[in-house]
């Protein structure tokens, strides 16, 4: 089973965002890099896919050349290999979703995992797109997923349950955070994984129709708790906040 | 304290409630200071400095007395509030230098009271059985090691001085701005309100410089990196209860450490490239992911470390389910020199720092630190090494830190020698002189900044000369010879044979002005100061407890004018000590960088000198002591008659405009006599140790008095002077030690290399005991130099009462090995010219 | 023409499009364009009550024998067949998960770029958009320039407001679809059967650290009084060897993501709120009201968790809370 994961080098914020002087982006100068937490569990759903069915997990990612990091990240997971769609421009969802199409239509994916929506921009429409592309079945915001003699069964959540999609391979299914539970790399697939060799390639430019004018930073609600009691009277208020949070 | 009732006075503001701070409000309490508000930016008890994420871990053996004692006695504090776990420690050798380095660990930790033992591979093998002995030749097990909870012991300082209604505190709240006056902190501005304050403390980490700066003032550190991760879960430790079953391995080589937290491994590492950090660039609570003081590993920097942990722990590291579950690069306080920066800050009253310094020895550094507040003077000698005033007047810039500390950083897992140079930002502070040393092959040590030759690679010929009286004195050991020359030797012997001179302007140098400058004077110094005008004396300056605070030279210029001198590397801790005390209205006034010396010394100096000098220049015409104007050639100076190597001279202050000028004078008219240039080899080392003179930070310090110092020449005068009951006392009490000077009778007891002690070996009684005297005082080796006059390699150490005399046969251990050792001198006097006939100018 | 997506449940519009009709109709208003809005499932033509008190003048009802239950590709398909056949400017949907990908579909087969998480829009030549990023940390001022003009409304972020307006006249619309849209359908739903939640996947967590002193007791009977509950603790807790380590909340034990985190005598170090910065709120139980989870919480009783725990466990019983 060949499958492809697409990921995004993004930078792992505090609560409060910082920008740069344009407003045109994030300031990360005292920042690490990581991909969002649904890619992480498309990453491990990939490596335990073929863990149990044999087979191949690429992962991919556009983006300029540090992004390599991540997808040595994502190796050291259990990917077997990475391509690097190299592009210095900030793309938005449809070029994204054209070269990353462009590039998995000369191989032959049987299943090709999205997150959800990126953790940065939230566009919520690439792993649709490429589907869209590639005449391929897609399903989104899944959260449990198997595969069996080439059928994929992925699991939505709803209120009080979840939808089931049953869909033949190949196909293009976008997952969410908690799916799964992503292994932390060893120490070891993390050495090994800084030496594994990465694929470049350079996808063609695109004209995107959403353009960034200016990124602001919301007022953030800093205010301490509301106390509810100094007392242990107060485990009335408690119970409240449960009703009224509707989890009894 | 909600927030809404931020206090408008406090009587002590303690700014940063790390560990540091918190305990420092616990101590202040305890030592009565009643009004205390502890202000963080961040919440308790983590309020996002480095204390929350250290990795806890306590290795209590050091190559330093006092950091050992500060260790070890904050481990005590741990253990009473019971936040530390005895895991004990095993420092780990991959070669045959780190294993000699960790027999030197052991000789430390015999002088300074720490048990501590050597351990086969398979001994380590047996108490940390996933270590992979193939690759070690052996370790230092520290069985007093363990690891504690910083947070947690905060927490419980905090909560003590609130018992006793001493404490407030203000967390999430940030200080806006310092307020002072006429040199004096007034208040502490913050987001929530402006607090009035008596006295505040800047023990704010690796903020500390920023806060430093709201006052206007320097607290030279610089943020850095210590990178770690966190691998886990781990099956092995699955089973263990608590956090820690296992001593905390330190793989020295690759200046590692691995240990055990709860099903994780930590692995920590000070092996990459030093990367520091501005401190305007760490980011603020909110912005950070995980703290502002854990930023993201930077991954290409842990590479070789990664290999290494690989390495000696496999079997840990390749448990099939571990994966790095956290990794940061850790932001610590790294300082020009290592130590940590405490005491009053210079320029401003009641502003203090306590910074920099490690989790291991937080809650002892701020006890001591909350007596020199209350008290006056530390118990522990953290003023010689760890007083923020120690760079004053040159160390404080950005670039300065910020090289010193990348250079130390990669001696943190270092094996450093005690004479290793720094080699970062020099030269820096150059005298007069120094094109002229340069021109003869000087090689340059550093002391306060200032370059000082050691020896002149230019008088190679004297080793030939003296070959005869050299040659028992040879060391063939590399760590021995190491930043050491057997010219010194042969300069050494030059100079008492004809003459030398010292171009040394590594003095501290400041006046004292002021109709009350006598009365001053009086009241800190030790010796007597209604001097003569051109009159000088010697004088130690004292704590309270008639502990070492100083020991300089005073020379009263004027009638209201004092000259104070002393040694470069404790200009700026005198200084600050001597304005601290002031009052009235004199003034203190720096003339270090002002004035150079040169010290000409040997039997020929008085016929050069006085050929040399407008005014006589003879034994007649200068007492002992004396100091006059003189005219030396072109150059108006000012010559004083004292000696640090036990020869007739003088030391001659001319401005440093004209210092080469003198230099050429004295220089071109001494070639008649041979005169040689001699560096600080000898009149720091041999010299001294010849005469048995002091040191101030070795010999000279708090835990023992001028009396078992043997420096109470001038009795008790009746002035009052600080310090003067328990120094009076003293002089009347039977002495528990008595410093004295001992030679090493055999080099070699078992044949094989001659090897010469380098200082900090323990003395031992013929049973291999370690000396200890009634107070519970270690007797170990202060100061070691040779003497090539009296054919010797000498030491010095303060002995018990019952060993302290002449010819007591005593031993030394120096890298495991026992070498004995004969008492020369008991107390004071030297081993050469024992009556000073030499310095005195009488016929020998 | 706006076109507003509507989800329902059997004639019951949801919240979010409720939501999605306001901007909806504040961008039809703004551009001086009608609004209407297609609804898919047999019940659809039950909300043309409702949506026209929001301002829709006519209700487009998918009418299909493939499309009573979820296809989106199918559902993608109809909205783009809509749009063109009614001449639409802007097409305008929740931004829920069938609604985003339902508008993923349409957006991809009109080779325009959808903007999702929309929160305002100015009208001019372009569409000025306020949308959010970074899960609503960051917000991006954006333009969108299509022939058609596709978003999604980020949800709970307007507050729904009617118009009043009659029923909205309802246009039965049947699409033409493609082999390859029913590629995928909803084959079934599933009712959750939740035993013994785990950690990261509970609906509330009960956490305890060192103001515990080791007496768990009273926490575990509070987990076992809410549904969907589970206990863990801080990893002062786990070191004191008081609970195993696979209980441990933080950066490196279990990350969670409850609606709720009752975090009890548990300080907040930095290592622990990393473990539980999903949580949607936080309910602090510690005796210090200084102490850092106290000031990231969002409510806290100041009291010894000790009695607070035990009271709250008799008021959910008193309630008829517990099972």
């Amino acid at each position: 089973m060949e499958v492809l994961t697409a990921i995004k080098r993004v930078p792992e914020t505090g609560a409060k965002i910082v920008l740069t002087e344009d407003k045109l982006d994030i300031d990360t100068s005292s920042l690490g890099f990581t991909f969002s937490p649904h890619e992480e569990c498309a990453v491990e759903e990939g490596v335990q896919l073929v863990e149990e069915h044999g087979g191949n997990v690429t992962v991919l990612t556009l983006g300029e050349e540090d992004a390599t990091e991540q997808l040595r990240s994502a190796i050291a997971m259990g990917a077997d290999d990475g391509i690097l769609l190299e592009s210095d421009e900030d793309r938005g969802p449809a070029g994204t979703a054209k070269a990353i199409a462009d590039a998995a239509s000369d191989a032959d994916f049987d299943l090709l995992l999205f997150g959800n929506e990126s953790a940065d921009t939230a566009n919520h429409q690439v792993g649709v797109r490429v589907a869209e592309q590639l005449g391929l079945p897609c399903v989104t915001g899944i959260k449990d997923l198997d595969v069996t003699d080439g059928t994929v069964t992925a699991r939505r959540e709803i209120p009080g349950g979840s939808e089931v999609y049953e869909v033949d391979l190949p196909a293009v299914v976008t997952v969410k955070e908690g799916l799964n539970e992503p292994r932390y790399p060893s120490m070891r697939a993390k050495m090994q994984a800084r030496k594994a060799s990465v694929e470049h390639d350079e996808p063609a430019a695109y004209d995107e129709g959403l353009e960034l004018l200016e990124l602001e930073v919301p007022e953030s609600d800093d205010s301490p708790a509301e106390v509810l009691g100094e007392s242990p009277d107060a485990a009335d208020d408690a119970v409240d906040v449960l009703e009224d949070l509707e989890v009894l | 304290m909600s927030t809404n009732d931020f206090p408008s006075n406090a009587g002590t503001v303690i700014i940063g409630a790390g560990i540091v701070g918190s305990s420092l409000a616990g101590e202040l309490a305890e030592r009565g200071r009643d009004d205390i508000l502890l202000i963080d930016k961040g919440p308790l008890s983590d309020p996002g400095g480095s204390t929350g994420h250290a990795s806890n871990f306590i290795f209590p053996v050091e190559h330093s007395k006092d950091m050992t004692q500060l260790t070890s006695d904050s481990r005590d504090i741990y253990r009473e509030f019971d936040t530390f776990t005895n895991s004990g420690g095993i420092e780990v050798a991959r070669t045959e230098e780190r294993m000699a380095e960790l027999k030197r660990r052991v000789v430390s930790a015999k002088s300074f009271g720490e048990e501590a033992e050597l351990l086969t591979p398979e001994e380590v093998e047996e108490l940390v059985p996933y270590v992979n002995t193939d690759i070690i030749k052996g370790g230092f097990y520290s069985k007093g090691a363990g690891t504690c909870d910083p947070l947690r012991a905060g927490e419980l300082y905090r909560q003590q001085a609130k018992d006793k209604d001493a404490l407030s505190t203000a967390a999430n709240t940030e200080v806006t701005d310092l307020h002072v006056e006429n040199g004096e902190i007034q208040a502490v501005e913050t987001d929530k309100g402006t607090v009035q304050a008596d006295e505040v403390i800047i023990a704010a980490g690796l903020w500390s410089p920023k806060i430093a700066d709201m006052a206007g003032v320097d607290i030279p550190l610089s943020p850095a990196v210590h990178q770690m991760v966190s691998v886990g879960p781990i099956d092995r430790f699955e089973d263990g209860e608590g956090e820690i079953n296992y001593p905390v391995i330190r793989d020295m080589d690759t200046q590692m450490y691995e240990r055990q937290h709860g099903n994780d491994m930590e692995v920590g590492s000070y092996e990459h490239r030093p990367i520091l950090w501005d401190v305007d660039d760490v980011p603020s609570i909110e912005e950070s992911p995980l703290s502002p003081t854990q930023p993201p590993l930077t991954e290409d920097a842990f590479e070789d470390s990664m290999q290494h942990a690989l390495e000696i722990i496999p079997d840990v590291l390749d448990d099939p389910d571990a994966g790095i579950r956290h990794s940061i690069d850790g932001l610590l306080s790294v300082t020009p020199d290592g130590h940590p920066l405490l005491g009053p800050i210079p320029e401003v009253d009641g502003l203090w720092s306590c910074a920099a310094i490690w989790i291991k020895e937080a809650p002892a550094i701020a006890r001591e630190v909350s007596k020199w507040m209350t008290k006056g003077h530390p118990d522990i000698d953290i003023v010689a090494h760890d007083h923020v005033a120690r760079f004053d007047e040159y160390g404080e810039t950005e670039e300065f830190v910020k090289s010193r500390g990348y250079e130390g950083y990669q001696k943190i897992y270092g094996i450093v020698h005690p004479r290793e140079q720094w080699q970062s930002v020099r030269p820096l502070r150059t005298s007069a002189f120094y094109h002229r040393q340069q021109e003869l092959d000087a090689e340059f040590f550093e002391a306060g900044g200032w370059e000082r030759p050691r020896w002149f690679e230019s008088n190679a010929d004297l080793v030939e000369k003296y070959e005869d009286e050299i040659e028992g004195l040879r060391r063939p050991n590399e760590w021995d010879s190491r930043w050491w020359s057997e010219i010194i030797l042969g300069e050494h012997l030059h100079l008492r044979d004809n003459v030398g001179m010292i171009g040394d302007t590594g003095f501290g140098i400041f006046d004292i002005i002021g109709s009350d400058a006598e009365e001053n004077m009086e009241r800190i110094c030790v010796a007597p100061m209604d001097l003569d005008v051109d009159s000088s004396v010697y004088t130690a300056v004292l704590a309270p407890n008639g502990g070492f605070v100083s020991d300089l030279t005073v020379a009263r210029l004027g009638e209201n004018h004092y000259r104070v001198i002393t040694g470069g590397a404790h200009a700026g801790q005198d200084k600050t000590w001597f304005s601290d005390h002031l009052e009235g209205d004199s003034e203190l006034i720096g003339r270090s960088s002002e004035l150079c010396t040169l010290g000409v010394w040997g039997p020929d100096a008085e016929e050069l000198m006085n050929s040399i000098a407008e005014e006589e220049m003879t034994a007649d015409s200068f007492d002992f002591a004396e100091m006059k104007d003189v005219t030396i050639g072109a150059v108006d100076a000012k010559a004083f008659r004292i000696s640090y190597v036990g020869e007739f001279g003088w030391e001659i202050y001319a401005p440093m405009d004209q210092g080469q000028r003198l230099w050429d004078t004295i220089y071109e008219a001494g070639q008649e006599y041979d005169i040689r240039p001699v560096g600080t080899g000898v009149y720091g080392e041999t010299g001294r140790m010849e005469k048995s003179y002091r040191l101030m930070g070795a010999e000279l310090e708090i835990d023992y008095t001028p009396a078992e110092a043997g420096l109470t020449l001038h009795g008790v005068k009746d002035a009052d002077f600080i310090g003067k009951e328990a120094y009076a006392e003293g002089i009347e009490e039977e002495n528990s030690a008595t410093l004295c000077t001992l030679s090493v009778t055999d080099h070699a007891p078992d044949g094989g290399e001659r090897r010469f002690m380098t200082g900090g070996e323990p003395v031992l009684d013929q049973d291999g005991n370690v000396l200890i005297d009634d107070e519970g005082r270690r007797s170990y080796v202060t100061s070691a130099g040779t003497g090539p006059s009296v054919g010797k390699h000498l030491l010095m150490a303060y002995l018990p009462q019952e060993y302290a005399t002449e010819g007591e046969e005593l031993q030394v251990e120096y890298f495991g090995q026992q070498y004995p050792v004969e008492v020369e001198v008991a107390g004071n006097g030297g081993v050469f010219d024992p009556n000073n006939d030499r310095l005195f100018r009488n016929e020998y | 023409m706006v076109l507003a997506l509507v989800e329902h449940d059997n004639g019951e519009v949801d919240d979010t499009s409720l939501e999605t009709l306001t901007l909806a109709r504040d961008v039809a208003e703004q551009a001086g364009e009608s609004l209407e809005a297609i609804a898919f499932g047999p019940e659809a033509d039950g909300i043309a009550e409702t949506v026209g008190a929001y301002g829709v003048a006519v209700l487009n009802t998918v009418d299909h024998a493939d499309l009573d239950d979820y296809a989106p590709e199918a559902y993608g398909r109809a909205v783009v067949q809509c749009a063109e056949e009614t001449g639409t400017e802007a097409i305008i949907a929740p931004g829920t998960d069938r609604g985003a990908e339902t508008l993923s579909h349409a957006a991809s087969k009109l080779d325009v770029t959808m903007a999702a998480e929309v929160t305002d829009v100015e009208v001019g030549d372009d569409y000025e958009l306020t949308r959010q990023r970074w899960g609503g940390t960051l917000i991006e001022h954006a333009r969108l320039s299509a022939d058609t003009n596709l978003l999604t409304v980020a949800p709970n972020e307007i507050s729904a407001s009617e118009s009043g307006g009659d029923a909205a006249d309802v246009s039965a619309f049947t699409p033409e679809l493609d082999d390859g849209d029913l590629r995928v359908q909803l084959t079934r739903v599933e009712e959750s059967d939740i035993e013994g939640v785990p950690l990261a996947e509970a609906r509330v967590v009960v956490g305890g650290g060192r103001g515990t002193d080791g007496d768990f007791s009273e926490l575990e009977d509070l987990v076992e009084k809410i549904p969907n509950a589970a206990l863990g603790s801080s990893r002062a807790a786990v070191n004191e060897g008081w609970r195993p380590h696979d209980d441990q909340i933080g950066q490196t034990g279990n990350k969670i993501a409850p609606e709720i985190y009752i975090a009890a005598g548990i300080s907040g170090a930095v290592q622990h709120m990393v473990g539980c910065k999903g949580a949607e709120n936080i309910l602090a139980i510690n005796t210090d009201p200084e102490a850092a989870i106290v000031q990231k919480a969002d409510w806290a009783v100041v009291a010894d968790l000790h009695e607070v725990a035990p009271a709250m466990s008799e008021e959910l019983e008193s309630r008829g809370h517990a099972d």
